[in-house]
């Protein structure tokens, strides 16, 4: 029985993005599910409803209507109480719930035994990216902010030399170098500022770079990284040394774009007043961490105000001000969730604890509280399996049919048993075999090894290339005939059989001579051929 | 040249083979990997025939008359083969190693100006036997190879009752012959366990190669050419010479991985594939398992039907078979490609390890065609872009897209990753008649509801879609 998704109208004042777009809408309907839409819920991000018949959807005259038939809800915000009320039992919801903030809007989601997927909570592992929400919104977050600045700045951003005089180009600087730093600094730079960053994290200045921007580190030695790649607090001693950074480019750029957010903590006040008094007028600063109280002292959630002759820019919904964006992106984030979801493509559901992606962004089970998700898995693997590894293939003879080839480690009794079978043999040819044998014998191993380690690397589709090649080269017994050709005799050897001696030798140099130049050469055809 | 001379130019040789497979690693540093083969070979012979162990004034008639007649053969051959044949081609070559490391083994046997006392002498004669054993399985085996490949021995595996005895018999007898060999008072008492050991190894290849089905010739192939490494290795022992080892070892470990690379793509265990009889379903004919025959109907599409649905597709994935070599289809293949590509059809190749008779065979005919490598993908690159996709086109290919490896556990090649053909929106495929493919397995795929068979030749078929791409 295939299951419904319900998208309903998003009911929080100046909301208006939408947790669906038609594009999206047809791939979830070939995933196997029904969908229905309430009416007017793409009106404010232009999606009319008639797009999303068009794209297979039913339109829902009222979220009563829709919410009494859907199995699945797709939000954006999260739901208020007379929402969850109007659930029914047992339904999932997928949609941003921020659980350390909302206990209350848990508990009641726990009594309606809902199933509920968090965006906010889906863990920061590569695997998860293409359902980061967060990561979603935040590049739409900082290009907004850069726009929005643009917007209350009176100059251009790019410097000019006109008939009419020259101007300087602005200078801008951002502070946190996330998602949202990042592409706040990539719309300034290419709107022709001068850009620089700071961030507490060292080991961001490459990105930074790479945008385009100045990196400007502080002078100070603390590892700023906490786990899953977000900032944690620091200490003082960093914090002194940082504000006076901040103060000294807050003298000299016009617009401040401030990100700096510390996952479940407000956010830290970098921007004093003392700094937005020194900045000149005319100047403008984008508080992104306005929602968790703002990253400088004057910045009012929300709004935007003058302090000092600065503009100080507060909206707590720069996504939701680039609506039809931020609502294709979202509604994608979540195609991607339901399609980890709905592995089997029939239009049903399974909350699989056993993906850490899954488990990280399920805050409610069946009605049960599964929040916090235990500690994700750190990504560093830890490092002791590798040399083991390397060394399995111990026996040249063992790694030439194959065994623990390129995979995984093979288990401790198998590798054992290698060894075993390996220091044995190794010891019968150490104990019996003359010295002269062992010389080639060592050389015979390594080689092994070479090419062991030479021919994983060979992509799939020079396969064939590299059998001709290496059947050219395997040619190289021609030089085992020409030495039995014609010998240099010591004195007193008589009884030689010289001419079958030289027939076969030279017969033999004469089918190893067509393969090495017919191997050669065919590779070489071939090869010729591959191109881009 | 003195011996530390030589000595050194083999290494550098050595060194060069090495670069030689390592720059094959990708399409952009493969011709000079090519190259630094070359070198190295020029390097190694050279070294030999100007070093203390030839006697120029003797031998140098005979090694450049030698060298002369077959680089023309061989450059003949490289010249004028078709790029289908390639599997052929190759495993002849692989034969011609084998037999040169009989003859080199043999000539060394009777040597007797090379004198080694006591456990040198038992471990020379050891290498002996070895390197012809080794060689003379190699030879055998690559003929029937080739005839297996080249449609002159029958496809279909030939399995004696007790094969697996034979085997085990001939393994026996090897032992005791080396045994009687290595006491062998003289020369002429020798060669009598040689020869005997030189024929069992000889049969010894012909009943390996022929038990095997032609689903499993790629691992065939790239086994032999893993033997002619060793054979090329064993002849290095016996002559006491490094860089024969060296470089044996090297084919030998690349042709070992090789196979063991295209048993994993056939989730197929690599003993058992030597062994031998895959591909007749064995004792137990599974392929006649009542409840798990597909049923149903096939529909049929013409020519001009598969160009209308390919003009209205916006993604299309090819996957190329062993029917494609051997209609010699490739080039029209292309034409079509590039002419949906100009459409903005986006057209890729889905390319399975097995496909075709020897490891990486589609992509040089692809390559051969002038299909660029980039729209060429590997299995698991494509595999889960099936569902986005309009139509897929199956030329000449049927156990690597059964879906049956996947849903049926009881089938012959259940567990081998296939491709997921049946997820694309319309899938097509050309074949001449419903037979079943090598693995003599019969494909669900073809009963499937968004399945189109388009019978006939595949060359013919698709010079059809072609014309009527263009009207």
């Amino acid at each position: 029985m295939p299951l419904t998704i319900g998208v309903l109208r998003e009911t929080f004042a100046g909301e208006k993005r939408v947790a669906a777009a038609p594009e999206v809408v047809e791939k979830l309907i070939k995933l196997g599910f029904g969908v229905s839409i309430e009416s007017g819920a793409g009106d404010a991000a232009n999606f009319s409803d008639a797009a999303f018949t068009a794209a297979g959807a039913k339109i829902a005259a009222s979220a009563s209507d829709l919410l009494a038939t859907a199995d699945i809800v797709f939000k954006v915000r999260a739901p208020s109480p007379q929402e969850v009320e109007a659930m029914r039992l047992g339904t999932t919801l997928i949609s941003f719930i921020w659980p350390a903030q909302n206990p209350e809007l848990m508990k009641q989601m726990a009594e309606r035994r809902l199933t509920v997927l968090a965006m906010d909570s889906v863990p920061r592992i590569s695997r998860a990216q293409k359902m980061d929400a967060l990561s979603s919104m935040a590049n739409i977050a900082g290009y907004r902010a850069v726009i929005e600045a643009a917007h209350h700045f009176g100059r251009f951003f790019t410097g000019q030399i006109t008939a009419a005089g020259k101007v300087p180009p602005a200078k801008v600087f951002v502070i946190g170098a996330g998602v949202a730093g990042l592409a706040a600094l990539g719309a300034a730079v290419g709107l022709g500022a001068i850009v620089r960053a700071n961030d507490t994290r060292p080991e961001v200045g490459d990105q930074v770079k790479s945008m385009g921007a100045e990196f400007v580190p502080v002078d100070y030695q603390e590892e700023g990284s906490g786990v899953g790649g977000y900032a944690k607090v620091m200490s003082e001693g960093f914090q002194k040394a940082q504000r006076e950074v901040f103060a000294k480019q807050a003298k000299d750029v016009d617009i401040i774009i401030t990100t700096a957010l510390i996952p479940g903590k407000p956010a830290p006040k970098l921007i004093t007043a003392d700094m937005v008094r020194s900045m000149r007028p005319g100047s403008v600063i984008v508080d992104l961490a306005a929602e968790q109280g703002g990253n400088c002292e004057f910045t009012v959630p929300g709004e935007v105000v003058v302090r000092e002759g600065v503009t100080i820019i507060g909206y707590t919904d720069l996504p939701s001000r680039l609506s039809k964006q931020a609502s294709t992106l979202y509604a994608t984030n979540l195609l991607r969730l339901t399609e980890e979801l709905c592995k089997t493509k029939d239009g049903n559901i399974n909350v699989n604890f056993d993906d850490e992606a899954i488990r990280g962004a399920t805050v409610i089970k069946e009605g049960e509280v599964t929040w916090p998700p235990p500690a994700p898995r750190l990504s560093a693997a830890p490092p002791q399996a590798k040399p083991a590894a390397a060394a399995a293939p111990a026996p040249a003879k063992k790694s030439s049919h194959g065994h623990g080839g390129g995979g995984e480690p093979m288990s401790g009794k198998t590798l054992a048993g290698v060894f075993a079978v390996g220091a044995a043999l190794f010891w019968l040819i150490g104990a019996y075999a003359p010295a002269s044998f062992l010389g080639h014998f060592t050389v015979f191993v390594l080689a092994c090894f070479i090419g062991y380690m030479v021919i994983w690397n060979v992509t799939p589709s020079l396969h064939t290339p590299l059998m001709s090649v290496t059947n050219a080269i395997s040619s190289i017994i021609a030089v085992g005939a020409i030495v039995q050709v014609a010998p240099p005799l010591r004195e007193g050897v008589t009884d030689r059989p010289d001419a079958l001696i030289l027939g076969l030798a030279v017969a033999a140099l004469a089918l190893t001579a067509i393969n090495m130049f017919g191997g050669f050469a065919v590779t070489r055809r071939m090869l010729a051929m591959f191109r881009k | 040249m003195s011996e530390n001379l030589a000595t050194v130019a083999y290494l550098g040789a050595a060194i060069l083979f090495i670069m030689s497979l390592g720059g094959l690693s990708n399409p952009e540093t493969s011709r000079r990997g090519n190259l630094y083969g070359m070198v190295g070979m020029t390097l190694a012979v050279l070294a030999t025939v100007l070093g203390p162990r030839v006697d120029l004034g003797a031998g140098l008639p005979w090694i450049v008359g030698a060298l002369a007649i077959g680089a023309a053969i061989g450059l003949y051959a490289a010249r004028t083969v078709q790029m289908t044949q390639m599997p052929e081609l190759v495993a002849l070559m692989h034969s011609l190693v084998g037999l040169a490391a009989c003859f080199v083994g043999f000539a060394s046997y009777v040597d007797t100006s090379i004198v080694y006392e006591g456990a040198e002498k038992a471990i020379h004669e050891v290498e002996i036997y070895i390197g012809i054993l080794i060689g003379a399985v190699t030879f055998s085996g690559s003929v029937i190879a080739f005839g297996k490949l080249s449609g002159k021995v029958s496809g279909k595996p030939l399995l004696l009752s007790a094969r697996h005895w034979l085997n085990l018999l001939a393994l026996l007898g090897v032992i005791w012959l080396g045994v009687q060999f290595v006491a062998a008072p003289s020369i002429e008492a020798g060669m009598t366990p040689l020869l005997v050991m030189t024929v069992i190894a000889l049969l010894f290849g012909i009943h390996m190669v022929v038990a095997i089905g032609g689903a499993d010739m790629p691992v065939v192939v790239s086994m032999l050419n893993s033997y002619s490494g060793w054979a090329a290795a064993a002849t290095g022992f016996m002559l006491a010479n490094d860089l024969l080892i060296v470089t044996g070892a090297l084919v030998g470990s690349s042709g070992a991985i090789l196979s063991f690379i295209m048993c994993r793509a056939m989730n197929r265990n690599f003993v058992s594939v030597i062994a031998g009889g895959f591909g007749t379903g064995g004792g137990t004919a599974p392929a006649a398992t009542g409840g798990a025959q597909p049923a149903g109907e096939v529909t049929a599409v013409s020519a001009s039907d598969t160009a209308e649905m390919l003009r209205s597709a916006k993604s299309v994935v090819i996957i190329p078979g062993y029917g494609m070599a051997v209609a010699q289809a490739q080039h029209t293949v292309y034409e079509i490609t590039k002419l949906l590509r100009e459409q903005s059809v986006n057209v890729r190749f889905a390319i399975h390890p097995v496909a075709g008779r020897m490891p990486g065979h589609m992509n040089v005919l692809l390559a051969e065609a002038k299909v660029p490598y980039d729209i060429v993908l590997e299995m698991d690159e494509i595999n889960d872009d099936f569902p986005q996709t309009d139509v897929s086109i199956v030329i000449g290919a049927n156990d690597i897209v059964n879906p049956a490896a996947e849903d049926d556990p009881t089938s012959p090649i259940a567990g081998m990753p296939v491709l997921h053909v049946w997820k694309s929106k319309t899938s097509i495929v050309m074949k001449r008649s419903m037979a079943s493919g090598y693995a003599g397995v019969d494909n669900p795929l073809f009963f499937k509801e968004n399945n189109r068979m388009l019978f006939g030749d595949a060359k013919k078929m698709l010079d059809e879609v072609l014309v009527a791409l263009k009207s």
